[in-house]
């Protein structure tokens, strides 16, 4: 009795830290309504036709709206960036725009799911709910000011991911798909871990700010430690963001798992990764900058040339356009290697392009794959021009901007990553990224060959690893090809993507004003 | 932000450049090594030569095959449980000092938990197939 009431008399109260709503709620409003909607799917059997899309589509742009809410906030020069839960959670023009991305990504890919899983039997709220709580997960990364919480929001994001790409659960490829994503992510995000624990090690501290702020005052007299976790956090970022050497996962998953999903991984995944990079080394390290821009710098060159030249041996679509986004990510990270201002907007303004070129593509490759999802062997897309003029047109247009031909979003998305190498004097960096670009045309250019310059064949193929199994039901009893079906909600999803991508080609400034304004700003922690 | 140059390396990585080194000149003896003998070595290829060596087995079926859900999800529901028990124990005895807000976020956590059981419950999960 008398032990109870000592512990009762040494009780202080814990101050709780002071909560500003208003920076939380697109993570709240992206992350509640999903849960509501998970159990609407539950309790409620009989909902209308494309019910969980139109939800999921309002929930995101609620989201997206509240988040474009707070950008007049913290562009703003009197009040600024803050931080708020006891300055964990950073919400500066940064966290905002990668926010408003993933919204974009998720109100995109739902369109493309629509019809996706009616086609294939697969109706339910699941994927759509799972959908958006990856994207909360990528928006907690986006706005961490602090390591664990960071860390936080990578397993949200990812162990949602890795259930999407088992989503098509009749088919065996996506759940092998789905097992091989997370059997390397989760060995992945132990490396973070430990490089969280190590910097731990070597400064005291979690925070982002403390971290920053650490490395400036001391000189460590043995800096081991650092650098390991350095090494680490990078091998864990790297993973995520599919970087040569750490991207032997992308084909077989890109390939295996439903389209709809892979569009996702390729805009949303992608985005969440890069924002973590950015945000931990060229905002908390950038003291450090002159022990990891080297490493960053090998590890750009071998993503933009192993991207480029594996795309090229491939003859399964899916897989050019997984080993394409690999090179992506290399362009990417010319712009966080060049550790500047320009190098963070060059590389938000490829992350915004690459969104809408990307979705675009994989939502014609979804329709094209047929029901199955297993006509994705380059030979399915012969004679796409003759049967279906208009959507081969759109993946022209989207396969171009991939490339970087001017006057699309993808020519000034390199231009901007590149001029910012040649700002950090990469001078040879940049020669390499355009030698990138160049084998990177060979590739888009073979698919509009195949879809314009040679005729259809007698019946879809079937690529992969079914082989053989070219889906019952698709050929029809003559021996003709039933026609394309193209729904509305692809027609949506890519016209969408088409145009921005095109909007953005005619007049860069439209986002290149926004990304200047969205560096990441160091936030120091507001007292409780 | 002052542009920095590539070649600004710190040493730490410039003191790797000899493992670097040594990578490169182990790659280039063992290739000079196997190309030297794979050019001079007869090659006669025979069925038996490509059979599992010693102790190998030769593999049987395919690596798809199918096991009981049953327990695996029983055990994924236990987890579920468990941990919620690993945060309720150390928050039990040091609830004076949350006061009232620990006592609202925690019952939000198991709301949140129990919204899980919900939807396990309708799926039918907890049906013994």
């Amino acid at each position: 009795m008398s032990l109870i009431a000592q512990a009762s008399q040494v009780v202080t109260t814990t101050a709780t830290p002071k909560v500003d709503w208003w920076g939380v709620l697109p993570l709240l409003l992206l992350s509640a309504p999903a849960m509501v909607l998970l159990h609407v799917s539950s309790l409620l059997p009989r909902v209308f036709k494309g019910f969980y899309t139109l939800a999921t589509v309002v929930i995101a742009a609620v989201a997206g709206a509240f988040a474009i809410g707070l950008w007049g906030r913290v562009t703003d020069l009197e009040r600024g960036p803050f931080t708020t839960l006891g300055g964990v959670f950073g919400v500066d023009g940064f966290s905002v725009f990668v926010t408003v991305l993933l919204c974009v990504s998720v109100i995109l890919v739902a369109l493309l799911a629509d019809d996706y899983l009616r086609r294939e039997g697969l109706e339910g709220a699941e994927l759509y709910v799972l959908l958006l709580l990856s994207a909360a997960g990528g928006v907690i990364m986006a706005s961490a000011n602090e390591l664990i919480v960071m860390f936080l929001g990578l397993e949200i994001l990812s162990l949602a991911a890795y259930i999407l790409a088992t989503a098509h659960v009749r088919r065996s490829a996506s759940q092998e798909a789905g097992m091989k994503y997370f059997v390397l992510g989760a060995f992945s995000s132990a490396f973070f871990l430990y490089g969280i624990a190590l910097i731990y090690g070597a400064t005291g501290t979690t925070n982002l700010v403390g971290i920053r702020v650490f490395l400036a005052e001391t000189t460590l007299f043995d800096n081991g430690l650092l650098l390991a976790g350095m090494a680490l956090l990078l091998v864990g970022f790297g993973f995520k963001v599919a970087a040569v050497p750490f991207h032997t996962w992308t084909p077989d998953v890109y390939q295996g798992s439903p389209t709809p999903v892979v569009a996702y991984m390729a805009s949303g995944v992608k985005a969440a990764g890069f924002a973590g990079l950015l945000r931990v080394f060229s905002v908390a390290l950038i003291t450090e900058r002159s022990s990891w821009q080297p490493i960053v710098y090998v590890l750009a060159v071998a993503t933009l040339l192993g991207g480029a030249v594996l795309a090229v041996v491939q003859t399964d679509v899916k897989r050019m356009m997984a080993y394409s986004s690999i090179s992506h990510a290399g362009f990417i990270l010319l712009g966080v290697q060049a550790a500047s201002g320009r190098g963070t907007a060059a590389a938000l303004f490829y992350l915004a392009a690459y969104l809408f070129m990307v979705v675009g593509s994989f939502g014609v490759i979804t329709v094209v794959s047929r029901q199955g999802d297993n006509c994705t062997a380059l030979a399915d897309y012969q004679g796409l021009a003759s049967s279906q003029p208009l959507l081969a047109a759109a993946f022209t247009v989207l396969l171009l901007a991939q490339t970087g031909v001017p006057l699309t979003a993808g020519f000034f998305a390199k231009f901007e990553v590149i001029a910012a190498a040649v700002d950090a004097r990469s001078y040879w960096l940049g020669l390499v990224a355009m030698l990138a670009a160049v084998i990177g045309a060979f590739v888009y250019l073979r698919i509009i060959v195949a879809m314009y310059m040679t005729d259809a064949l007698p019946s879809p193929t079937s690529g992969g690893e079914a082989v053989g199994a070219t889906s019952p039901g698709e050929v029809l009893a003559g021996g003709g090809v039933r026609p394309l079906h193209v729904p509305v909600g692809v027609w949506l999803a890519v016209g969408l993507s088409v145009a921005v991508t095109l909007l953005v080609g005619f007049w860069p400034g439209l986002v290149a004003s926004l990304t200047e304004d969205a560096v990441p700003a160091l936030l120091g922690a507001t007292p409780l | 932000m002052a542009p920095v140059s590539s070649r600004d390396v710190s040493d730490f990585l410039r003191h790797y450049l000899t493992v670097g080194i040594f990578l490169g000149v182990a790659v280039l003896l063992v290739s000079a090594l196997l190309g030297v003998s794979s050019l001079l070595r007869p090659s006669k290829p025979t069925p038996q030569k490509h059979i599992v060596y010693e102790s190998g087995v030769n593999p049987v079926g395919t690596g798809w095959s199918q096991s009981q859900i049953r327990y695996y999800i029983f055990a994924l529901l236990f987890v579920m449980f468990d941990v919620e028990a690993v945060f309720i124990f150390p928050w039990a005895t040091r609830l004076e000092a949350y006061g009232l807000f620990g006592l609202i976020e925690m019952f939000i956590f198991i709301f949140v938990l129990f919204l899980g059981l919900v939807y396990a419950w309708r799926k039918g999960v907890l049906r013994w197939v």
